[in-house]
């Protein structure tokens, strides 16, 4: 994995763990699969856990291999919209608006002008054994989605949306609540690719104001009332098309 | 609790000492991780009714189940304040750290 840091000698898991460079979290999931294959073991998951700039950026190529050649892996990307670690930069995963420290909000651009890489369906589109969606504030459908693809006989992937309190401008005791928010207010949606069908997991009738969202969250307090619009109408506009063409749970 | 403990790590004297690559066997802890809290989560009342939320929901998985409630783990506790706001029973309050 990619995401988290250890000082030798100290190890916070109880598992067997490496960190893998940043671009190749999925390509050291392949090595470390086909040595346990090689090893004949039997019980074992192999899990990695990079961060949205690590996934949807610079890790893509390893990914899209490791999942072509079907390697049995367990890939979960954490979505906290931008590269938190060097300073909140702007990923492929930034959401349209969103300031960060490259795309500042001034009087002719108002923060983040690409719209967020949509990860799923492209991870969906290499037939993928498995792919979802989750979200930290639904932690029970993240907990089924993980057991669901450790009994997935080849790769697997699972991306989450995961605030992060400093670069979204958002109180420590509020991730959760934000993260539920997010899929409740239609800006974010729980869902799940298997045997080349998609199912929509949650399907409000209603959805909570997008604005209330944004708005307790200083990376999108300087958005003005045609961009919250704009981002309304760019919600409407997948959930039509989600509607219309996936399943419904 | 079921992490590893925390031990002391006595450093290499001699080159010989030292392993050939930069691994360590897992769960190896060699220092408690809570220094930067500072709002502690306390249980505050025993009106838990041990539905295991806050267990769930503490990103740093330092909540355990004890008895049919919980305890809080403040060697690698960060203070957060999720289990304390996800709690409807308002068993926890956030006060300050007195360190
Ligand atoms: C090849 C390479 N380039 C740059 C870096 C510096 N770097 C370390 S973490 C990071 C950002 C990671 O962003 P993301 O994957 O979104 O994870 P987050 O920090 O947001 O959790 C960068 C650019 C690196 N480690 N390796
Ligand atoms: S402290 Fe609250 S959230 Fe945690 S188990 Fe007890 S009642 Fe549930
Ligand atoms: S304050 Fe945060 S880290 Fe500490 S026990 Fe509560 S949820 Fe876990
Ligand atoms: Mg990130």
């Amino acid at each position: 994995m990619s995401a988290v840091g250890f000082i030798y000698p100290q190890l916070c898991f109880s598992n067997n763990a490496i960190i893998s460079t940043f671009p190749g979290t999925a390509s050291m999931l392949s090595g470390v699969a086909a040595a346990a294959k090689a090893k004949g073991y039997k019980d074992y998951h192999v899990l990695g856990i990079a961060g949205d700039g690590g996934t949807a950026d610079i890790g893509l190529q390893a990914l899209s291999g490791a999942i072509d050649r079907r390697d049995k892996i367990i890939y979960i990307c954490y979505d906290n919209e931008a590269y938190m670690n060097t300073g909140i930069q702007k990923s492929s995963l930034t959401p349209f608006g969103a300031k960060t420290t490259t795309t500042p909000p001034g009087k002719n651009i108002r923060g983040t002008l690409t719209v967020k890489k949509n990860m799923f369906e492209i991870i969906a589109a290499h037939n993928i054994d498995y792919a979802a969606t989750a979200s930290i504030g639904y932690v029970q459908d993240l907990i089924n989605k993980i057991q669901k693809a450790s009994l997935v006989d080849g790769p697997s992937y699972i991306h989450v949306f995961a605030p992060c309190p400093t670069g979204w401008g958002i109180k420590t005791d509020e991730t959760f609540e934000i993260a539920k928010e997010v899929v409740d207010s239609g800006l974010w949606y729980l869902a799940e690719y298997e045997n080349g069908e998609f199912t929509l997991n949650r399907n409000p009738r209603e959805f909570t104001p997008v604005e209330n969202y944004l708005k307790k969250q200083s990376r999108f307090r300087h958005l003005l009332e045609e961009d919250i619009i704009e981002i309304t109408e760019a919600r409407d506009r997948k959930w039509e098309r989600m509607r219309r063409q996936w399943n419904k749970n | 609790m079921n992490r590893p403990p925390v031990r002391k790590y006595i450093k290499p004297k001699h080159i010989s000492d030292y392993p050939v690559g930069p691994s360590f066997s897992a769960g190896y802890l060699t220092s408690d991780n809570s220094g930067w809290r500072t709002l502690r989560p306390v249980i505050d009342n025993d009106s838990c009714t041990g539905c295991l939320k806050c267990y769930l929901c503490c990103p740093e998985g330092v909540i355990y189940p004890k008895e049919g409630k919980i305890d809080i783990d403040y060697d690698f506790c960060k203070g957060c304040g999720i289990c304390s706001k996800i709690c409807r029973n308002k068993v926890i309050k956030m006060e300050k750290e007195k360190k």
